[in-house]
């Protein structure tokens, strides 16, 4: 049941449960978030990562529990009034349109017209068009902007994809593996991006490139079997013995 | 890339396009054809409304609709209907033992005109009705269909479905609708004798001129952001949901307009061939017409129009010496198009005019390098 008290986090969960067919995915869960606060969520494969994401931005429903952002209650909108909230998520695949240029995948994404009326007479104006180049300029693919997204390297894909949320100025951004197939270049640039972004809002990243965690992470949630193992800063998790043993040994 | 494609669709390039098109069917083929064959044209025309209504459900929007045959039969029914009844007035129905209703009705010992059939006396309420009932009945299939999340093949077969289960009820309910034989010896409209040959050619202009007004204003949908939408709903759309947009709408809109504009064919259809049938409802003729979109190029409004009149020349052609072989040749290019030119015409014609138009130019001295049929999205991944 969703709780009625009100928090001064950005993103309050509280006894979040799923479960699919009795199994369950997320487990009593208790999360909250900051503004301003970049928090990662680690843990092996299966653990329930995912499925946190799934269940904030509407893609699956809970089975019990409450999601609240800004002191609203998320689980009972549906999944594009969730994104108008302010609420973005990024796919664990890079989620892009492939047939669209860089450039049109930004504006196709970009938080006006969103009706069918709307965008029929959605206007090119040179608002958008500087909003548009201010965040290609941000994802390092203001020299791509006519370049076929299909054409983009994997990094370039997952970096677009951040820029399509971007361009919605979300409040809450989360990002399922973001440099999962990125060059150490590439992995180096968007820690950078990430550290520069969540100024002025939070997010939520899903990460298993410890490295990569140690360099963005303000407080870091271990997850196992739906359950939080342990929470906090990068380095206490890190010598908490429960999570070296499921975790961080292998 | 797109840039460049969004300015040949609404730019100069798209305008060479249409406008080749245009003197094709307004001026070619009325200076070549006899009235018979203009005629025959003509009705191959209102087939490409339902092929461009294609282009933008299926093409763009990658629905597939297995029935498009049911929205051009409301159109072309709601017409038959209106210039039945004028055929059916007391004084050329006296011999019938109910005299001012349509024959066939009499055939059936229906003795008064039914409720639904009043309306259509007025040529107002039947314009009306063609451009907004099968539009409204779309949008309540759509609403059924799209915010319950039901798409692809499931779409495709229950728009089939559909298809089959108005076609059963027209041919069953044959007091009402005039049965397998559908609805037939319409003469005059407004007291105009329609199948004079005056009439004909007037038709044929006004159907050419419908249909170019579609190609204008599906492009104007093609280069919005709607169109975009459509692309992106296509490729990705559980992208698009969580980009804030509630996809339903968009796909339920999409599938309303390309109703709209296959009834418009469906109406001309009647004016042109003097009736209207189940046989133009069914399973058949709506799977000829996603063909017609797939030998044309399902991603151009222009392609499908060449697809459509091309598959028509040739089954008149065929048919008329092979029957039986006809639909295996078509059945053959169906799967032949889908297989090694997914873009149909249209994709073959953007691969190879380059060259074509550079011989052309070279040979004339000429300098236009664009390409008047190309379209946004042939480098579309095939799904
Ligand atoms: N819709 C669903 N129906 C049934 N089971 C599901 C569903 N979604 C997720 N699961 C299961 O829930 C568990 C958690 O999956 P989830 O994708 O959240 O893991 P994850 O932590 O993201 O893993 P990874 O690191 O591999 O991405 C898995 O066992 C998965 O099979
Ligand atoms: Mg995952």
């Amino acid at each position: 049941m969703p709780s009625m008290t009100n928090t001064d986090f950005s993103l309050s969960i509280e006894d979040l449960t799923v479960s699919f067919d009795g199994f369950k995915a997320v487990d009593n869960l208790n999360l909250y978030i900051d503004k301003n606060e970049l928090h990662v969520v680690i843990g092996p494969n299966g653990a329930g990562k995912t499925t946190v994401l799934d269940l904030i931005c509407g893609k699956t429903k809970s089975t019990s529990g409450s999601i609240k952002f800004l002191n609203q209650e998320l689980t009972t909108l549906s999944e594009h009034e969730i994104v108008r909230r302010g609420v973005g998520r990024k796919f664990q695949t890079p989620s892009i349109y492939e047939n669209l240029s860089v450039f049109e995948n930004l504006e196709v994404s970009y938080p006006e017209g969103r009706g069918v009326f709307g965008s029929l007479f959605f206007k090119r104006s040179e608002k958008v068009i500087s909003k548009i180049n201010e965040i290609a300029k941000l994802i390092m693919l203001d020299g791509e902007m006519e370049t076929e997204a299909a054409l983009l390297s994997h990094g370039q894909k997952q970096w677009l994809e951040i820029g399509m949320l971007l361009i919605q100025d979300p409040q809450l951004l989360m990002l399922d593996e973001p440099v999962a197939g990125m060059s150490v270049k590439e992995r180096e640039q968007t820690a950078e991006l990430l550290n520069s972004i969540s100024k002025g809002r939070s997010v939520l990243v899903i990460e298993h490139d410890m490295e990569f965690v140690e360099r963005i992470a303000h407080k870091v949630t271990v997850l196992h079997q739906g359950k939080i193992l342990a929470a906090g800063k990068m380095d206490e998790v890190q010598k908490d013995p429960k999570v070296i043993e499921v975790y961080l040994g292998h | 890339m797109s840039f460049v494609y969004d300015k040949l669709l609404g730019g100069k390039s798209g305008a060479i396009g249409l406008l080749v098109l245009s003197v094709i069917i307004l001026i070619v083929f009325p200076m070549l054809l006899d009235g018979f064959r203009l005629n025959l044209v003509g009705k191959y025309l209102t087939y490409a409304f339902a092929a461009i209504s294609l282009v933008l459900l299926w093409g763009y929007g990658g629905t597939l609709s297995l029935g498009q045959g049911i929205f051009f039969g409301l159109g072309g029914y709601g017409m038959a209907m209106f210039l039945k009844l004028e055929a059916s007035s007391p004084e050329n129905t006296a011999i019938q033992s109910t005299p001012g209703i349509p024959d066939f009705m009499d055939w059936n010992q229906i003795t008064a005109l039914p409720w639904f059939w009043e309306p259509f006396s007025s040529f107002g309420f039947t314009l009306l009705a063609i451009l907004v009932l099968p539009a409204l009945f779309a949008y309540f299939i759509g609403v059924a269909m799209f915010k319950r999340r039901v798409g692809g093949v499931y779409f495709a077969i229950i728009t089939q479905v559909i298809a089959v289960i108005l076609t059963v009820l027209i041919v069953g309910q044959q007091g009402y609708t005039g049965g397998i034989n559908g609805i037939t010896d319409l003469r005059t409209l407004n007291g105009w004798d329609i199948t004079s040959d005056s009439a004909k050619y007037l038709f044929y202009y006004i159907n050419c001129g419908l249909l170019i007004g579609v190609i204008l204003l599906s492009r104007f949908i093609l280069t919005s952001k709607f169109g975009r939408l459509l692309l992106a709903i296509r490729d990705k759309e559980d992208r698009v949901r969580f980009s804030g947009y509630d996809v339903a709408n968009f796909k339920i809109f999409i599938f309303c307009f390309a109703a709209f504009v296959s009834a418009l064919g469906g109406a001309m259809f009647t004016l042109q061939v003097g009736f209207m049938s189940p046989s133009f409802v069914g399973i058949v003729p709506s799977i000829e017409m996603v063909i017609f979109a797939a030998v044309g190029g399902r991603m151009s409004l222009i392609g499908v129009v060449y697809g459509t009149l091309l598959i028509n020349f040739g089954k008149t052609t065929f048919s008329e010496s092979f029957p039986e072989l006809w639909l295996f040749l078509m059945g053959g290019t169906f799967i032949a198009v889908v297989m090694f030119f997914p873009n149909g015409l249209a994709g073959l014609w953007s691969q190879y005019s380059p060259d074509i138009i550079k011989k052309i130019r070279s040979t004339f001295g000429m300098a236009n390098p664009e390409l008047p049929l190309s379209s946004p999205g042939l480098k579309e991944t095939n799904s």
